[in-house]
């Protein structure tokens, strides 16, 4: 795309230096003129489309939706909530907040001004690739110098859906000491302690051959608890790289082999 | 000659001139083509490629797979003709995964080969083409675009009908598809000639005034979502009028069912309506809002947050009665409540009201012209391709046939101001805000969040050409659900008792409680006739369990001889271990094991003083409860008894399982089971 567009751009700076005669030059002219009016007129759609702020806060904080998943290119689960407060801390209403990030991230909206409460609520859904993106929210203080906010979202590719699922099916209930309504942890009924799959510290120090054999052959293959079973018979050898992958994708800090992040530059 | 020659002298002066300048024009263009090869996009990006692997450490390895000139897959029997891979070089380059520009990063790990199925058969857009905005955008040639990333899975959908487990997205649309009501009046026939089903079952009306009031109908028909937001029925944005109409001739056209008007002469004990509602499991299936405002219980049945603004007391009581009186094909259970209980449970459901709901509803007795008009609508919007109703017939092809949906062409779409012409958006926009295409349209406005009108589009979006059309090696078809019903008495009973709501049984029914499929070589009889009269509770964490349906002692009988008898599995011979006399010494070998090389008490309780284990099903009473082939088979290979549990498999030795089966066998529970 980029490549086009260039291409496009030398033709049309190269053409008012051929010889030509004067209906054609009068005619280049005209299209000049046009096109300097279309990206003029486009500039003032763009300008149209940002709000006016009408106050100015100092900090901006993420009131919900940071370091959530989803599938790639699909919406996140829940909207991403950013708050403006002044000094003091406390809400401000009415300031801009505009929302970035690598392009193929979507903001529904892209900016917004904050409401009552000091929020502005958008829609994200991430790029193509799996990977970590990073957002970026900002707005402006009273002495218009930019304020940001970095938020961090995983978005899962097929291999790591795949890993979620079986994560889900069988790994969840021991490695995730949070429960919820439907699933009760069994966490804190073991009497040695499984790591969660976000501890990115250990999971930096394993290799995934390591991760492989303990999956594989359970923990005494790794000198661990025979707590953990062995799943070699059950999982076949892709559900287990699925499985890495999704662990790897989700650990935080992120473990080196996570894949690449995904920052606006 | 005088002066200086013009140019045309110059230039064309002589003949021999003049073929010099022809000739070098003629050359020139002549150059044009090759020099168009040159600058070429693909050559860009090829140059760009090799400047990018030259510095990394697997440059040898990158050079060598690396090929020059224009790439092609070509698929003659998918009519695929792919040369996306002049561009994306390193696409088959695990070592790349570092790369995030493109055109160079590696495809994701996915189970197919590009040179088996092409790219454009998954992500659309123009194959054949070698420039980046051809291949990629649609022209006036070619109006498939690629897909955007979230709309992939409907490519899976393409070739495999059923449900995948890496395929979540397009599952869920599917399931949407079915349980929203869309195929009541869209049809969708599937490649494999058979019709997409819907999964809902949207009540009948034909007696609709024994159930409810048409203050309650009108006040539901403005907008469902305000009775229960889980309401799948979708608003159609009827005026004032035309809901009065419908409401008046909704309760005219209904006729009365004998044994609908229940009365009990017992007392209700309020206090107790909770508990009742309870041990029943009702929130197995029904949801009810909190006072957090979170739904808490299932999706099978009806939300119950306001049912005291919906019923009438005596229907309801009638209905917990034996709801298959009402409606022979519900999923709700026969409970056989005594007149105590009906009287406990109906007086808790009738005290679930929203005081608001119906105050502003305010109806005069309708005049016949009202009647007549409400019964014009009620054929008019199609609500008996959904509903049941007495005189009215169910219209066929009441809306848009959707089979073939994914490949309409662009140009017989009518697209909004502002929107973007490609067929997905058109798609989901026609879900999000379907009465905004045009006057008079009668599509319903859906209440679907933005993450499920994407997964709608995707399902949608696997029904096209390549799908009808393709090579019949090529698809997996889907599993059906088998239409499997139990014979004789015992099936009777389990209708009545609505077990394939929640059981399986030979590839038909629910999935909220175990497969009973062989049930009968599992369990011991005694324990199958003791747990129908009073279901304990073998997983200490779930929160759905089998409901008490105060059965006879007759019925028990028979429920319990059908499944012993029936349900078998042929490769367990369930009286070829014993259920005791095991040797002591294997038995504490079988407890070794346990404890220490399989560590089962992680997620299973034997002893409940020290084990904890919240996962699997308490095995304190394990010896009283299945039988010893069964444990000895289960212990070799769970997933051979149930493909899904979460039991894994550990290639157990015969010693290793013998042993188990002796240890666990011997666990009979404080309490014997009491013996026939």
């Amino acid at each position: 795309m980029t490549r086009f567009d260039l291409t496009a751009t030398h033709v049309g700076a190269a053409a008012p230096g051929c010889p030509a005669d004067r209906n054609s030059a009068v005619a280049l002219a005209v299209a000049v003129l046009f096109a300097l009016l279309a990206a003029a007129c486009s500039r003032n759609d763009k300008s149209m489309l940002v709000p006016k702020p009408a106050a100015f806060g100092a900090a901006l904080v993420e009131s919900s939706g940071g370091k959530q998943m989803a599938q790639t290119g699909a919406l996140l689960p829940q909207p991403l909530v950013v708050q403006v407060n002044d000094e003091q801390g406390s809400a401000v209403t009415g300031s801009l907040v505009q929302f970035a990030a690598a392009p193929g991230v979507a903001f529904d909206p892209p900016n917004g001004l904050s409401d009552s409460s000091g929020q502005v609520t958008t829609n994200v859904s991430l790029g193509g690739m799996a990977g970590r993106y990073q957002l970026t929210a900002s707005t402006f203080d009273k002495s218009h110098k930019k304020v940001e906010l970095k938020i961090e979202e995983i978005a899962l590719g097929y291999q790591q859906i795949l890993g979620r699922r079986l994560n889900d099916q069988y790994c969840e209930r021991c490695h995730n000491p949070e429960s919820t309504v439907e699933r009760v942890s069994n966490y804190d009924n073991l009497e040695i302690k499984p790591h969660p799959f976000t501890e990115g510290d250990t999971l930096s120090k394993m290799s995934d051959a390591d991760l492989n054999a303990i999956i594989v052959h359970g923990g005494p293959a790794l000198n661990k608890s025979a707590l953990m079973p062995a799943w070699g018979n059950t999982l076949s050898k892709s559900d287990i790289q699925a499985l890495i992958a999704y662990i790897r994708a989700i650990s935080d800090p992120p473990s080196p082999a996570a894949g690449p992040v995904y920052a606006k530059n | 000659m005088n002066g200086k020659p013009t140019l045309r002298q110059s230039l064309f002066g002589d003949s021999v001139r003049a073929f010099g300048v022809v000739s070098l024009i003629f050359l020139g263009s002549l150059a044009i083509a090759p020099a168009k090869n040159h600058f070429s996009e693909w050559r860009h990006y090829q140059h760009g490629y090799l400047r990018m692997i030259r510095n990394r450490s697997d440059a040898n390895t990158l050079q060598r797979h690396f090929q020059g000139g224009i790439q092609q897959i070509w698929l003659p029997d998918l009519g695929v003709v792919d040369r996306c891979t002049s561009c994306h070089v390193g696409l088959q380059e695990t070592s790349l995964t570092d790369v995030a520009r493109q055109p160079f990063r590696p495809h994701p790990a996915i189970p197919h080969k590009s040179e088996q199925f092409g790219c454009t058969v998954c992500h659309r857009g123009q194959g054949a083409a070698t420039t980046v905005s051809e291949a990629h955008s649609s022209t006036l040639a070619w109006e498939q675009p690629i897909l955007p990333a979230k709309y992939i899975e409907s490519s899976c959908g393409q070739c495999h009908r059923g449900s995948l487990p890496g395929t979540p997205v397009l599952n869920q649309g599917r399931n949407l598809l079915s349980r929203y009501g869309c195929l009541h009046c869209h049809n969708v026939k599937l490649p494999d000639g058979s019709t997409m089903k819907p999964s809902d079952d949207p009540p009948s009306l034909s007696h609709v005034a024994d159930k409810t009031t048409r203050e309650w109908i009108y006040a539901w028909l403005k907008d469902p979502q305000a009775y229960a937001a889980t309401a799948t029925m979708p608003n159609f944005k009827l005026s004032d009028d035309d809901a009065r109409d419908i409401s008046a001739f909704l309760v005219a056209n209904s006729t009365p069912v004998a044994g609908d008007t229940a009365t009990v002469s017992v007392k209700a004990d309020p206090s107790a309506g909770g508990t009742l509602y309870g041990e029943s499991f009702c929130a197995s299936c029904h949801a009810v809002q909190n006072a957090a405002g979170n739904l808490v219980g299932g999706d099978v049945g009806p939300e119950l947050t306001r049912i005291g603004n919906k019923v009438k007391p005596e229907w309801l009581l009638a209905w917990l009665r034996n709801p298959r009186v009402y409606d022979a094909e519900t999923a709700m259970p026969h409970y056989r409540f005594n007149d105590a209980q009906l009287a406990t449970l109906s007086g808790y459901l009738q005290a679930k009201t929203d005081s608001d709901l119906l105050t502003n509803v305010h109806l005069e007795p309708a005049t016949p012209q009202q009647v007549a008009h409400g019964m014009r609508l009620v054929s008019d919007y199609g609500c008996a391709s959904c509903h049941e109703i007495a005189g009215i017939k169910k219209p066929e092809n009441f809306a848009p046939d959707l089979s073939r949906i994914g490949s309409k062409p662009v140009t017989q779409l009518v697209f909004l101001p502002g929107m973007q012409h490609a067929l997905p958006d058109y798609i989901a926009t026609k879900i999000k805000q379907p009465r905004s295409f045009g006057q008079g349209l009668k599509m319903p406005q859906y209440t679907f969040t933005p993450p499920q009108i994407d997964v709608l589009t995707t399902a949608l979006l696997a029904l096209n050409d390549r799908s009808a059309t393709l090579p019949p090696s090529l698809a997996a078809p889907a599993t059906h659900e088998s239409d499997y019903q139990p014979a004789g008495k015992a099936g009777k009973l389990m209708t009545d008792l609505a077990c394939f709501s929640c059981h399986r049984i030979n590839g038909h029914g629910g999935d909220m409680a175990p497969d009973l499929t062989w049930e009968g070589s599992s369990v011991q009889r005694d324990w199958l006739a003791q747990f129908f009269k009073n279901p304990g509770t073998l997983r200490p964490s779930l929160i759905r369990r089998m409901p008490r349906f105060n059965l006879t002692d007759g019925e028990v009988t028979e429920l319990t001889d059908y499944i012993m008898t029936v349900y078998q599995n042929p490769a367990i011979d369930r009286d070829a271990l014993p259920l005791s006399g095991y040797p002591a010494g294997q038995v504490e070998l079988g407890k070794q094991l346990f404890y220490g090389k399989y560590a089962c008490q992680g997620c299973h309780i034997v002893d409940t003083k020290t084990d904890k284990g919240y996962i699997g099903p308490t095995l304190t009473q394990v010896g009283s409860r299945l039988t010893a082939a069964w444990i000895y088979q289960w212990m070799k290979n769970p997933q051979s008894l149930r493909p899904a549990t979460a039991e894994p498999n550990r290639a157990m030795s015969d010693d290793d399982a013998r042993a188990l089966t002796a240890f666990l066998i011997s666990q009979k529970g404080g309490k014997e089971v009491a013996k026939k």
